[in-house]
């Protein structure tokens, strides 16, 4: 996947949103008043290491889903699309074994797409704007280098968020042979799922969708770390992994290739 | 068939619905183990179907399948890295170069020597006459250049069995040639053969064994020298003394015979000797212009169980 200049790009871009928000912000004279814009916007001016953040809030409803989607949408059903997926399994390559070694690829993405909107974050960030101790949502007070393990944490966080979309992502990939139509199905489900985790006539049901904890990673930047919503939200995307995965499973396995 | 040589592939009953139409219908194959079998049919046959169900990409509906004595699919992960294939024609990824495609291959397969892969797949390359074009992106390879691709990825380890599925599909007379002597030296190698084609020719000129299979189900199976002698022999023959020369004939067993101005023509056993005859009827003082046998070929034999022309059966 790392070979392809589709992934890459896709990573430039990822690297793009930080750095486009922060030469916004530094080529704006107005000074934001708090609270207006996104979250944290205010603070980047005031502290570089807070472009990070930001930017991941702005990364996470849309953009982020978007790459992932693209990349998981196309496990199984780009290598059925162009035919490799025969000569895959004769190789032989066990059909489980090909799951999970996809499976652990958009993770892999996802790990280095998170990371990299990070560290993008922190570099431009710390070129345009002053660096220092990071005041927390608690109002506590980290150096820097703790900070910069809080980034870590962060996106670590994010990636487990994604866990169960990249789950539900290879299952639809093994229904079709073509990687456009998984990408766009993985897509509607997150766009669905969040429309659905807005409407207040659905809250019954909003825990159990898996981009409910998508936000939820600003509890990284209290003190202490709140790990009560990591703790539900890593339940959660557990459970949607088992879920999806065994149904990838069981479709995938029991699949006629055809193509 | 005789039973008693040890076969490469053979089916039993081997059958795939489709909803409710059968693609494939109770057939029964039985390839010998050295031979280079021919399966032969029109497009849309069913040959590329059962050849999935061989190598477990799709599953049967009913029959069972052996393939180097395994059974398929129970014992797949053992009984593929003995067998190369090339089905339905050669898939790469488009952005790796044709040597990187077929490390990628050879990677995937975990019973594969990662010591020896560079290697083995520079000797593949260069068995299929890749080698200059190894570092050119698959994508940018001309169809016959990837159908070379696809053979050399059948090479990557010494097989025992190769499945080849249309393999000089899109080549070139030059590149087909190529192939079909690729073929060759590989038959002599000792592994076993399995090729489909719609191109009679191909398989007249290739292959020791045949099938013959037409809208799902096998109408004839046997050795190439079996099935065309299944066919009609004719004995053709120009002379200046007809009525003399049918009473000479006929004394010798060739009749009826069927004249049309001083040309004779009669259908005879394969093994009659024209020599012998051409002798007789000289030594009767008959002038013979013209003998000669018109051995049976394939493609009548064909056509009379396919059906004329090799139109779409469905």
């Amino acid at each position: 996947m790392f070979t392809r200049r589709r992934t890459w790009a896709m990573l430039a871009a990822i690297a793009l949103i930080p750095i486009l928000l922060a030469l916004a912000v530094a080529l704006s004279s107005d000074r934001l008043a708090p609270g207006e814009g996104p979250p944290f916007l205010d603070r980047v001016t005031q502290n570089g290491l807070f472009t990070g953040f930001t930017a991941m809030l702005l990364a996470m409803p849309l953009f982020l889903p978007l790459t992932i989607s693209v990349v998981s949408g196309d496990t199984i059903a780009g290598e059925a699309g162009q035919g490799t997926l025969r000569y895959l399994l004769i190789a032989p390559v066990s059909r489980l074994r090909l799951l999970i070694v996809k499976y652990l690829g958009t993770i892999a993405f996802t790990i280095a797409g998170t990371f990299i909107l990070m560290v993008a974050g922190a570099l431009i960030g710390a070129i345009l704007f002053p660096i220092g101790p990071v005041t927390l949502l608690s109002g506590d007070v980290i150096g820097v280098p703790e900070a910069l393990g809080r980034m870590a944490l962060v996106a670590l966080y994010t990636t487990v968020s994604m866990t169960g979309m990249l789950a539900i992502g290879l299952f639809i990939s093994t229904l079709t042979t073509i990687p456009v139509g998984a990408m766009t199905g993985v897509l509607v489900t997150s766009g669905v799922s969040q429309i659905l985790d807005n409407l207040p006539q659905f809250s019954w049901l909003h825990e159990f969708l898996f981009t409910h904890y998508w936000l939820d990673f600003a509890d990284i930047l209290r003190q202490p770390i709140e790990l009560s919503s990591f703790g539900s939200n890593a339940l959660l995307q557990l459970g949607y992994v088992a879920v999806f995965g065994a149904l990838a499973y069981g479709r995938f396995t029991t699949k006629d290739i055809l193509s | 068939m005789s039973g008693a040589l040890p076969l490469a592939i053979e089916t039993i009953g081997l059958t795939k619905s489709f909803g409710g139409e059968k693609a494939v219908d109770a057939i029964s194959l039985s390839v010998p183990r050295g031979s280079v079998f021919g399966f032969l049919g029109p497009n849309g046959c069913g040959k590329t179907t059962t050849i999935r169900m061989l190598l477990g990409l799709a599953e049967a509906t009913e029959g069972d399948i052996l393939v180097l004595g395994q059974k398929i699919p129970d014992d797949l992960e053992q009984t593929l890295p003995r067998v190369g294939a090339l089905v339905e024609g050669p898939a790469f990824y488009p952005y790796l170069s044709g040597r990187d495609n077929l490390i990628r291959m050879d990677s995937a397969d975990k019973t594969a020597d990662p010591r020896t892969r560079r290697e083995r797949v520079q000797v593949a390359l260069e068995r299929v006459g890749l080698t200059n074009a190894a570092s050119k992106k698959a994508g940018a390879y001309s169809l016959g250049m990837k159908q070379r691709l696809g053979l050399a990825n059948a090479l990557l380890r010494p097989r025992e069995l190769l499945i080849l599925d249309e393999p000089t599909n899109g080549l070139d007379p030059q590149g087909t040639r190529e192939v079909r002597n690729l073929v060759r030296s590989l038959a002599a190698e000792g592994i076993t053969i399995f090729l489909s084609s719609h191109l009679l020719l191909e398989i007249e000129q290739l292959c020791t064994h045949v099938a013959v299979m037409s809208a799902g189900s096998i109408v004839a199976q046997g050795s190439l020298a079996e099935l065309q002698s299944r066919g009609e022999t004719r004995l053709i023959l120009e002379v200046d003394q007809v009525d003399a020369s049918i009473e000479v004939l006929t004394k010798h067993g060739v009749a009826p015979i069927i004249v049309k101005g001083n040309t004779l023509t009669a259908s005879v056993p394969p093994t009659i000797d024209v020599g012998l005859l051409n002798e007789v009827l000289v030594n009767e003082k008959i002038r013979v212009s013209e003998i000669r046998l018109e051995r049976p070929n394939l493609e009548e034999y064909f056509v009379e169980l396919t059906g004329e022309g090799f139109e779409v059966v469905r």
